[in-house]
């Protein structure tokens, strides 16, 4: 075999596939997303023809040339096609380009970019700066008309290396001198091990180490992260005795390769009581269920073990019974959303080692190293200076590399065995292993007066957390926070809980609990605007809240949150204007209807969220610029912001600036990216450095030079999203097509409108898959849906066009006038969808996804 | 995937290789084979180096190997059935890097309900040839030869060796249609009209051929709706019955 001119080294062992033979060989540029055949990342030619290499026998390469990405070019000389994904913005994680390049390099002429994509999956950018790239369209710039590197659309940095292959994402590591892990998970819902045998596993050929509940540290924590670790349940132990869901963690073996530590696995003998399981969080909370977690005391922080909830929130404000009472129109309902999963294209994984000095490092796939690195000091007895948590490029998040999934495993088989130790997690595993959104069955009653003027707001939801608390409690509170404040109501109810089950856990989603909320928020008063006679916009400009306002939910208001900006008012027009404008016509005999929703979220997390970040300059000729920021890129684009923040502070060209971040070791602290925080939290503190550095640069000062810059993410502000569509649909198959898509964003002032586009189409693109097509099934606790197969992704044929438009605000708060925007596009998409449905149909939709089948059978009440 | 339990894989130069031993299985193309763990399994046979022409002309069939990939079979003297054939190929949920390397006749042995080369065989009322352990060979239409969603009546031993074409099919009347959840996702059902002759499958365990004469009733008398993430039975027989009504105006015209 050839590989990008040269000859293979090795020889393939019988039953490998040529994508892990690309990468025995140091092709590191093969990436996995599936390792099914399904999502086309590790793309590669065989002979000039593409090929998915982790279905391609390695052995049939025998004799032929295999090309990978980086043998079509490099970062100076790239091919035409990567060329044209940087110039596009073609990419935002960028874990899926090296298919998407390889596919495109090998397509026939003129072929159809549908078909010749649908086995490409992008869960990053919504697929229009894919087809951008496609098309050859620049949209990229070096800087503004007036020379600015600060609201110019800037290329990522990292650009050149993404698009050839030579950009190091969490385990682009050199394939010797590290061993593997493999995982058993449990197979029942609810046991208990009664005995396991590790004996033949630990005989069989090249295992190091079998790790059970036996070996493992009897400390409790959450595999969820927050800047206080007091905010997630204690319910999780690394290795459990009883087992709460079918795929949980019950054994790791380490081996000299993955395919021993595959094989050993299976040799491990486990006997299981098994316990009487529930499924349904109604039935977990009611009287006689079965119990989780009743064995844990009052330091686990579970809010009721003897009813399985685990958080909860219940309270009014005003006086409901009166609003309802005085109210001229009254609407109600319950809804009800699916189970997703987050399908970051990179799947979990971790390498740890020890270092020259005696320090536990640990490579992971994680959106937060710094609260990694502290959990992992606490749940191993090590002081937080000797471990040390580094992520390259993340592939992908959306909340889900929130959460210490594979780190703490790797980190004791590292120190067990002092050896490199490195697990992965299977595209299976995080459909059966890894927390999924959560699934809630919300139910709204909205009043108003005549003048649709808002009398009472009740919200009721039930939240299934599955198994383990981790990010619940917060997903809670989050979820019916932002959603309800966001309406001036004098009457307001809320009851909330969150229950276990013995389902795969929930954990943190895109939009944290806001889009489930939202979905039925914004159902209701739709509803609302039609029993009144109002347009829903009207209805919403008369009741949102504006700045003097107070943000109330069921309790006194959160006086962190203030108005730092406020352009809603601008979103609904830009929406409504927009909307109104012609789109795609409907085919014959389809029932058309338009639909909006809008939605706000805090540019912060609550309760704490801090960044200390270096910005220094050299002594060397051309005054190299180092940013030392503890916070990751997986796609959220910071670290292109970061760059655009010290060129605009400095003055300097951003070709000057490298960026060192999300290592522990590269910055004093942050707490991570999520909540939106790369840009507001992260970026002031490097914004606030560089002006130290300005300033003693100013004053004399000669390099080298170093400052340091903090933000501790306090006080938020808030911004906006309101979502409108047109939608037709077929009565008689079920069948939506979305005739019209706009999206408008208050992130006040744009830093890069490039980039910001594409966050805002990617969180359209996830909102459309939630809104209509994705759903992870569970049967018997068993999730049935464990390839992208079978779990429907949103393909480059599914996502229509969506105009984004941009309110024009600056925020008092953010780095110069700007606010975040990454996660907050996501949550509106689904009602604006429904009640476009809605609309058409003359019937509510009450659950997502709206797939054709329930569309179908929807359409049947009307006639 | 890599196959953890795999030790062998031995290239298959003639009949006598096809013998298998305990835990080995036939590889065609692997696209199957590769994409799920397949613990029961620790040898390939791999059936691709056998050498078996793409098609053959019969005199009154249309004979494709087994070991014909997708792509390739595109290409076949198929006269006025080819763009049937291009739009079942154009019905996989995997893409046309996929079709460069699956097989026709690991298609047909996987027997997927949303096994698009099962559809096009069955619709055009073609017939397995499979090769026995004692050296003879067997012949049977694809509507038989698949029993049920991932089911068929090959025996221990025994290699699909072809699918023959009827060539009296291909100058019929024709017509396809097919939807899914998604607009290319994996397919929830599939109809293929040929001359009088109506093929569901998709949404069906198994292919069901109906009389284009006596759609309805025929409709009405199918027990096999096929239930799984890709659509509801009850969404499925009710699309089924929508396609199945327009490839009927489609042959009539």
């Amino acid at each position: 075999m050839r590989i990008n001119g040269e000859p293979a080294e090795s020889t393939p062992a019988p039953g490998q596939c040529l994508r892990t033979f690309l990468r025995d060989a140091g092709r590191l540029d093969v990436k996995k997303g599936c390792d099914a055949g399904d999502c086309g990342a590790c793309t590669v030619h065989v002979d000039g023809a593409p090929v998915h290499s982790c279905l391609y026998p390695a052995a049939r390469a025998l004799e032929h040339d295999v090309t990978t990405l980086a043998g079509l070019g490099t970062p100076e000389d790239p091919h035409p096609v990567q060329q044209a994904f940087a110039d596009a913005a073609g990419f935002q994680c960028g874990f899926c380009t090296a298919g998407f390049v390889m596919t495109a390099a090998g397509a026939p002429e003129g072929a159809d970019v549908e078909r010749c994509f649908k086995g490409n999956l992008c869960r990053c950018t919504g697929y229009r700066s894919i087809r951008d790239a496609l098309a050859g369209r620049v949209n990229v710039g070096p800087a503004t008309a007036d020379g600015a590197a600060f609201g110019a659309s800037l290329g990522a940095p990292a650009a050149p290396r993404v698009v050839t292959g030579t950009e190091a994402y969490t385990l682009d590591l050199p394939a010797t001198g590290v061993l593997h892990m493999a995982l058993v998970q449990s197979p029942h819902a609810h046991a208990r091990i009664t005995r396991i045998d590790t004996s033949r596993a630990e005989a069989a050929p090249g295992v190091r180490l079998v790790l059970t509940h036996l070996d493992v540290p009897d400390v409790l924590y959450s595999t969820a992260r927050h800047e206080s670790r007091l905010d997630d349940p204690d319910d999780t132990r690394m290795l459990d005795d009883v087992v709460r869901y079918r795929g949980q963690r019950v054994a790791a073996v380490v081996a000299g390769s993955v395919r021993e530590a595959q094989l050993a696995a299976a040799l491990v003998e486990i006997e299981y009581d098994v316990l009487p399981a529930v499924l349904d969080p109604e039935a977990a909370r009611a009287s006689g269920a079965p119990l989780l977690h009743a064995d844990k005391g009052p330091e686990s922080r579970i809010a009721e073990t003897r009813r399985n909830v685990v958080a909860q929130t219940h309270g009014e404000v005003g006086d409901v019974a009166a609003g309802l009472a005085t109210a001229a129109a009254t609407v109600s309902g319950t809804w009800r959303t699916a189970r997703v999963t987050h399908a970051a294209m990179e799947t979990h994984g971790a390498r740890g080692w020890i270092d020259e000095d005696g320090r536990l490092v640990v490579r992971s796939s994680t959106q937060v190293p710094f609260l990694v690195r502290d959990e992992l000091a606490h749940v191993l007895g090590l002081e937080p200076d000797r471990v040390r948590v580094v992520a390259g490029r993340v592939g992908g998040g959306f909340g889900g590399k929130q959460e210490m999934l594979v780190e703490d495993l790797v980190a004791l088989a590292v120190l067990t065995i002092g050896e490199p130790v490195q697990l992965e997690l299977t595209r299976e595993q995080q459909f059966t292993l890894a927390p999924c959104r959560h699934p809630m069955r919300i139910s709204v009653t909205a009043a108003a007066d005549a003048d649709g003027v808002l009398t009472a707001l009740v919200v009721d939801v039930l939240s299934d957390a599955g198994a383990y608390g981790n990010h619940s409690i917060g997903v809670l509170f989050h979820g019916c926070h932002e959603s309800v404040a966001l309406y001036r109501c004098a009457n307001k109810r809320v009851d909330a809980e969150a229950v276990y089950t013995n389902n795969v856990p929930s954990g943190a989603f895109r939009g944290y609990g806001l889009g489930q909320v939202i979905f039925a928020i914004e159902s209701a008063l739709d509803d609302l605007a039609r029993e009144l006679g109002l347009s829903p916009v009207e209805l919403r400009r008369r009741n949102v809240v504006r700045p003097g306002d107070d943000f109330v939910v069921n309790d006194a208001p959160d006086i962190d949150l203030v108005f730092g900006s406020y352009g809603l008012d601008q979103c609904l027009d830009l929406v409504e204007q927009a909307l109104a404008t012609v789109g795609e016509e409907a085919p014959e005999g389809w029932a058309v209807g338009e639909g909006m929703a809008a939605s706000m979220i805090a540019t912060i997390p609550p309760r704490g969220h801090h960044s200390e970040a270096t910005v220094a300059i050299d002594d060397d000729d051309d005054g190299t610029v180092t940013v030392g920021v503890g916070s990751a890129e997986f796609g959220n684009g910071t670290a292109t912001v970061h760059v655009q923040i010290v060129a605009e502070e400095l003055g300097v060209d951003p070709a000057r600036i490298r960026l060192h971040s999300s290592d522990t070791d590269a910055a004093a602290y942050d707490t991570g990216a999520f909540g939106s925080t790369g840009s507001v939290v992260a970026g002031m503190a490097v914004a606030q450095a560089a002006r130290e550095l300005r300033s003693a640069l100013d004053a004399g000062g000669e390099p080298p030079l170093s400052c340091t810059g903090r933000h501790s993410g306090t006080p938020r502000s808030v911004a906006f999203n309101v979502h409108g569509v047109r939608v037709a649909v077929d009565p008689v198959t079920g069948e939506l097509r979305v005739l019209r898509s706009v999206h408008a964003v208050d992130a006040g002032r744009v830093i890069n409108p490039e980039q910001l586009r594409g966050q805002v189409e990617g969180g359209v693109a996830q909102g459309l898959g939630s809104a209509l097509q994705e759903e992870l099934l569970v049967r018997d606790g068993e999730v049935v849906t464990r390839a992208f197969r079978h779990y429907r992704v949103p393909q480059i044929a599914d996502v229509p066009p969506t105009e984004v438009l941009f309110a024009d605000t600056y925020d008092e708060l953010g780095p110069r006038g700007a606010k975040s925007m990454s996660e907050a596009p996501y949550n509106p998409v689904a009602p604006a969808i429904a009640n476009a449905v809605r609309d058409a149909l003359g019937v509510r939709p009450y659950e997502l996804p709206m797939s054709r089948d329930r569309l179908w059978r929807l359409a049947q009440e009307t006639r | 995937m890599d196959l953890a339990t795999v030790t062998s894989h031995r290239l298959a130069r003639g009949r006598d290789d096809l013998a298998l031993a305990p835990g080995e299985t036939l590889l065609a193309g692997g696209t199957w084979l590769f994409s799920e763990p397949q613990p029961e399994v620790s040898g390939l046979v791999d059936l691709t180096t056998l050498g078996w022409p793409d098609w053959e002309s019969e005199p009154d069939a249309l004979r494709i190997g087994a070991t014909c990939t997708v792509e390739r079979a595109l290409g076949a003297p198929w006269g006025p059935a080819a763009s049937l054939v291009s739009a079942a190929a154009d019905s996989f949920l995997m893409s046309w890097k996929v079709q460069h390397v699956a097989t026709v006749g690991g298609n047909l042995a996987l027997a997927l309900p949303a096994g698009a080369m099962v559809s096009l065989s069955a619709g055009l009322g073609a017939s397995v040839v499979i090769w026995t352990p004692d050296g003879g060979t067997r012949e049977q239409p694809v509507v038989d030869f698949v029993t049920g969603a991932g089911t068929t009546t090959l025996a221990p031993g025994e290699v699909i060796r072809a699918v023959d074409v009827p060539v009296a099919a291909l100058s019929l009347p024709l017509a396809f249609r097919r939807t899914s959840l998604t607009p290319l996702g994996r397919a929830a059902a599939v109809v293929v009209g040929c001359g009088r002759t109506i093929t569901l499958t998709a949404s069906t365990t198994r292919p069901v051929v109906l009389d284009a004469d006596d759609l309805d009733a025929g409709l009405a008398e199918v027990d096999c709706w096929y239930d799984d993430p890709h659509g509801p039975a009850d969404w499925r027989a009710h699309v089924t019955g929508v396609l199945a009504r327009e490839v009927r105006s489609d042959l009539a015209r």
